[in-house]
Parts: structure tokens; sequence; C-alpha cells
């Protein structure tokens, strides 16, 4: 009897410890989050009080008369991730839709196993490799082809340097591409086989059934990552700071040099000039994380729409 | 009546025709996507390969404008700050991973996940200069325990997310089985359900190594990097991507040498990990 009761005091005493060691690692992890937000905002408050949200929308970047404005940033990093998505899209969508309905059985996981190899190569090399293969490829062979042929626009009129906003954006596909590949894949790999047997019944050819009965399925998936691909260009830094040229200016042309936040406060930060430029810098990063929470908490909403209930997405993400 | 079967095979041939040019297309896509890896590896070893030797093991580097020397300082710093950083987020993320996955109907679950993805989402760029005004901006000076902070922080949401998933393959009949024995709650958890998914966690925590070993952002303004040999975790320490980004900036070809044969390095070490980790997950799912 006695006995007994011991060891079902044990017992729960043994649970109750083990389960206080756990919720204290569950709990460092939104406390981390807060903690982030409240040091963020701490930092950056001085710059927050002096521009105001005129920060954003300003152009200015002058350290030494203490004057900021990340117009320039915000706009190099929506369009280095714009002409990121433009090029990295078509390509990922092509390739999940052959692995997942047209390629033979054998070629499937090795292939997709190689693209995701490409999100395992460090930011930093890509950088490495931009610097001292692709620019010097860009410049001397894509870069005047574009501007022979479609210099009638302003994004490919001017000078051609080298480190430009279409380098790093063409870096950038590069990058999102197995991230875009790899959650469409999981998306389209969810999706009912009745679908595209249903359209095949009817007399579709293969592209019809895709067309007409696997992507309207997963469309909301797929758009959900292609903003997954969004954020992550976003938010990335080492291989654009290498690659777009650093420059706190707003261009027409595609092959002039940009600047994107990220970058800005990778440069800076380190260097950085007296309390109002850190605090500036601080601004700059806190913009980037409410912009990339945002970004990313669409994407997810998108996903697990289609995907809920599989597991489908949840591995890739 | 003739003319209109006629017409119909005609549109169905290029119905058939329009398909295949789109089969076509895709598979260009795929080339095209394969392509940069493979450029970018072949470059690696050609420019890279050449340059390693003993002594880019093992010495230090010589001053700028002189021929040979070695990064062993940024090589040793990698593993500091690396090991470090594992140290203080495998533990932190493989038992928030065992939280949310055996505790599932707890709020704290659902916040937590929630949380990990925002995190996971973040870039970590923006984690460095969390870690900056952590630790860096009350010290008043950079060190590596700053970077292996930051890394550390990078890696606890992905290590929690695959340890939940791991965990959730677990089939319930299992815990049942357990406690039906009269296994305490936490023995059942640690003695037979994270036991069987023992290959699946340590996999996930290899990739989240490799993920974290070749961060740079971070470490920019944290751990700083340094031309020096140091074990010193409060003071700056040098690491291989840092070494990478420097030496691809700077203006000397010997440094440019330097940072082919450190990407190489860096690479060779990230593949390894990732690759063994993922066919540890491959044969487990298979088998």
């Amino acid at each position: 009897m006695t006995t007994t009761r011991v060891s079902l005091f044990r017992r729960s005493h043994g649970d109750r410890v083990f389960r206080g060691i756990l919720t204290v690692a569950a709990v460092i992890i939104p406390v981390l989050l807060a903690l982030l937000i409240w040091q963020l905002w701490g930092e950056a408050r001085p710059a927050v009080s002096r521009f105001g949200i005129g920060f954003l929308t300003t152009s200015t970047w002058d350290p030494v008369a203490e004057q900021f404005g990340a117009l320039p940033l915000i706009f190099g990093t929506l369009v280095s991730s714009v002409i990121a998505l433009a090029i990295a899209v078509p390509l990922s969508l092509g390739v999940a839709i052959y692995l997942t309905e047209f390629a033979p059985s054998a070629l499937r996981q090795p292939v997709a196993f190689v693209i995701g190899l490409l999100a395992a190569i460090p930011s930093v090399v890509y950088g490495l490799w931009g610097i001292f293969v692709l620019i010097p490829f860009l410049k001397s062979s894509v870069f005047p082809f574009l501007r022979d042929t479609l210099g009638f626009l302003p994004l490919f009129q001017g000078t051609i340097y080298g480190p430009s906003m279409l380098a790093a954006g063409i870096i950038l596909a590069i990058m999102v591409m197995p991230y875009i590949m790899s959650v469409a894949r999981e998306v389209l790999l969810a999706v009912p086989g009745d679908q595209r047997e249903a359209a095949l019944a009817l007399g579709a050819t293969r592209w019809e059934a895709v067309t007409s009965a696997v992507l309207p399925y997963a469309r909301s998936g797929i758009i959900g990552a292609v903003i997954l691909g969004l954020g992550r260009a976003l938010g990335e830094t080492m291989a654009v700071t290498m690659l777009i040229g650093n420059r706190h200016e707003i261009a027409a042309s595609l092959f002039a040099p940009g600047y994107t936040m990220a970058a800005a406060i990778a440069n800076e930060f380190a260097e950085a000039v007296g309390d109002m430029h850190l605090s500036s810098l601080a601004y700059v990063a806190l913009a980037l994380f409410a912009v990339t929470v945002v970004v990313n908490a669409g994407a997810r909403l998108l996903i697990w729409r289609v995907a809920r209930g599989s597991g489908a997405g949840s591995s890739a993400l | 009546m003739t003319s209109a079967t006629a017409a119909g095979s005609r549109r169905r041939a290029l119905r058939r025709i329009r398909s295949n040019v789109m089969v076509g297309l895709m598979l260009a896509a795929v080339i095209l996507a394969v392509l940069p890896l493979v450029l970018i590896l072949a470059t690696l070893v050609i420019k890279g390969a050449s340059s390693l030797n003993v002594a880019f093991f093992t010495r230090m580097p010589v001053p700028a404008g002189e021929v040979g020397g070695g990064v062993a300082h940024a090589i040793v710093g990698t593993l500091i700050i690396v090991g470090v950083a594992s140290l203080m987020g495998l533990p932190i993320g493989i038992a928030a991973g065992i939280y949310c996955a055996e505790y599932r109907s707890s709020r704290l679950t659902w916040i937590t996940r929630f949380v990990a993805d925002v995190l996971n989402g973040t870039p970590s760029i923006v984690i460095g200069v969390f870690a900056w005004t952590l630790i860096v901006a009350r010290q008043k000076h950079f060190s590596a325990l700053a970077g292996s902070s930051a890394l550390a922080m990078l890696m606890i949401p992905m290590v929690l997310r695959t340890t939940e998933e791991m965990i959730k393959l677990v089939p319930n009949s299992l815990r049942e089985a357990a406690l039906a024995l009269g296994y305490p709650r936490w023995r059942t958890t640690l003695g037979v359900v994270v036991r069987s998914t023992l290959p699946g966690i340590v996999t996930g925590s290899m990739l989240a190594v490799a993920r974290i070993a070749g961060e740079t952002a971070p470490l920019l303004f944290t751990a700083l990097g340094s031309q020096y040999f140091s074990t010193k975790l409060n003071q700056p320490m040098a690491a291989l991507p840092l070494t990478v980004f420097t030496y691809a900036t700077g203006p000397y070809e010997e440094w440019h040498r330097f940072a082919w044969a450190s990407a190489l390095v860096l690479i060779l070490v990230v593949f390894l990990l990732s690759v063994a980790a993922r066919l540890t997950i491959g044969r487990k799912r298979h088998g």
C-alpha cells in the first residue's frame, strides 16, 4: 500500500521536473523574440523620434551631418527582390512541375536533392563567385547585349559598372530558387491524384491536366512558396552586399549600383560614426524585421491552406 | 463531317505538340537550375584546390602583399564559434521541440511554434543587430560569444521544427504501450519516443550546424573577425566566412587566392554535413 503511494508520488514528481525543464526551453523562444523587438526598438528610438516615419520616404544619407533617410535602401531591397523573383519564379515552378508531374521517377529525388544543395551554399560563397565569375561575365556579354536590344527602356541604359542592381538580382534569383522550388514541390505533391486522373480521363493532354486541374488546386500554396522566396530575398545580406555596388542612390537603370537595407546594415554597422548613425541602422533593421514578419506570415497562411493536414510544406519551412 | 474530324485531329495534334513543347521548356528550366551549382563548384575547385596545402591549415596570415601563410586562426575560430553556438542552441532547440511535440494541446506550444516560425524567417543580419545590442553594446567590445549567441538564435527554431516533426512521426501506440507498462511520462518520452527518433534529431542538428557554419552576416559586428590567433570567447575572433568576405573584397591577388581556398574548405564542411544528414533521413524514410 505504502509502496504504491510512494511510487505514484515519485512518478508525478519526475514528470513535473521533466515538464518544468522542457517548459523553460519552450518559454525561452517567445522571450527571445520579445527581447529582440524590445532591444531593436530601444536602439532605434532616437532615430524614430528624430526622423519619424519620414525616415522611410527621404533619401539623404549623411552620417557626418547626421541626416538619415532610408528610401534608397527600401527601393533597392524591393527592386533586387523583384528581379530575383522575376527570374526565379518561372524557373523554380518549371522545375517543380517537371519533377512532380513529368520526370521519370528515377530522376525526381536526385534532381531535387542536387537543387537542394544550392540552398546549402553559404551566402558569402555566392558573393565570392559573383564578384569574380558572374560580374565579369555579365559585364562582358549580358549587359552590353541587354543595352543593345532593350536599350530603349530606361532600365537598360547608362554606364555599365559591373556591380549593380541587376547583378544582385541575378545572384538573389539563384539563391531563392531552391526555396521556392522545394516548397512548390511539396505543395504539388499534396495535390490528390484524382485531380490529375479526372482531367486526363476527360481527354486532356498531360500539360492541360497540369494547367486545368493541378495548378488551380495548388494555387494558393504556390503563391505562398513565391512569397516565402520573397521573404528570403528581402533579408539576404552577404551576396547582395558584395554585388550591388553599395551606393545610397535611386537610379532608373538596373546597370547602376544600388543598396539594400540588409547590405547597409552589414557595411556600416560595425563602423558607424556616432549614435544617430547606429540608431538609424537599427531603425532600418526594425523596418526590415517588420516587413519579413508580415511577408512570411502571409506565405505560411497560404501554404497551410493547401497543405493542411498532409504535413506537406512544413518540412520545407 | 470529314473536314470537321480533320480539324479535330489537327487540333489534337496541336495540343499534343503544345504539351511536348512545355515539357521541353521545363526540362530546360531543370538544366538552367542545376547549372549554377555545377559552375560554382567547378570554379571553387579550380581556383581553390591549388592553394590547399599544409600551410593553409596550420599557418597564420602573412602581412598583405607577401606570399604564403594560412588561415589557421579562422579555422579554429569557426570551430569555436560554431561549437559554442551549438552548445547553446541545440539543447534549447531540442528540448523545446520535444515540448511542442509531446504537449500539443498546451497554449505555450502554439505560441512557441508560431514564434519559431517568425524567427526562422527573420534575416540573419537582424539577429546580428540584436546580439550586438544585447552583448557588444553592453560590454563595449566585440566578442566571439556575441557571435555564438547570434548563431545559436538562428539554430534554435530550425532544430525545434525538425525535432518536433520527427517526434510527431512516432506512432501513439508506442507511447501507450510504454505508459501501459507503468513507465512514467518522462521516461516514456525520453526512453521510448526520443530514443526511437534519435537519428532524426541528430540529422536535424547536423543540418542546423551546417547552415550556421556558413553564416557571415550575424558575425560581422559581433565576432568581428581578427588577424590573430585567439581562443578567448570575450575577444574578437576570426571565422572562415568572415575571411572569405574580407579577402574577396580586398585588393590583393594573394587575398583572392585565399578567399577561394577558404570558400572551398567552408563548402566542403557544409556539404559533408548536409549530405550525411540528408542520407540519414533518406534511408530512414525508405527503410
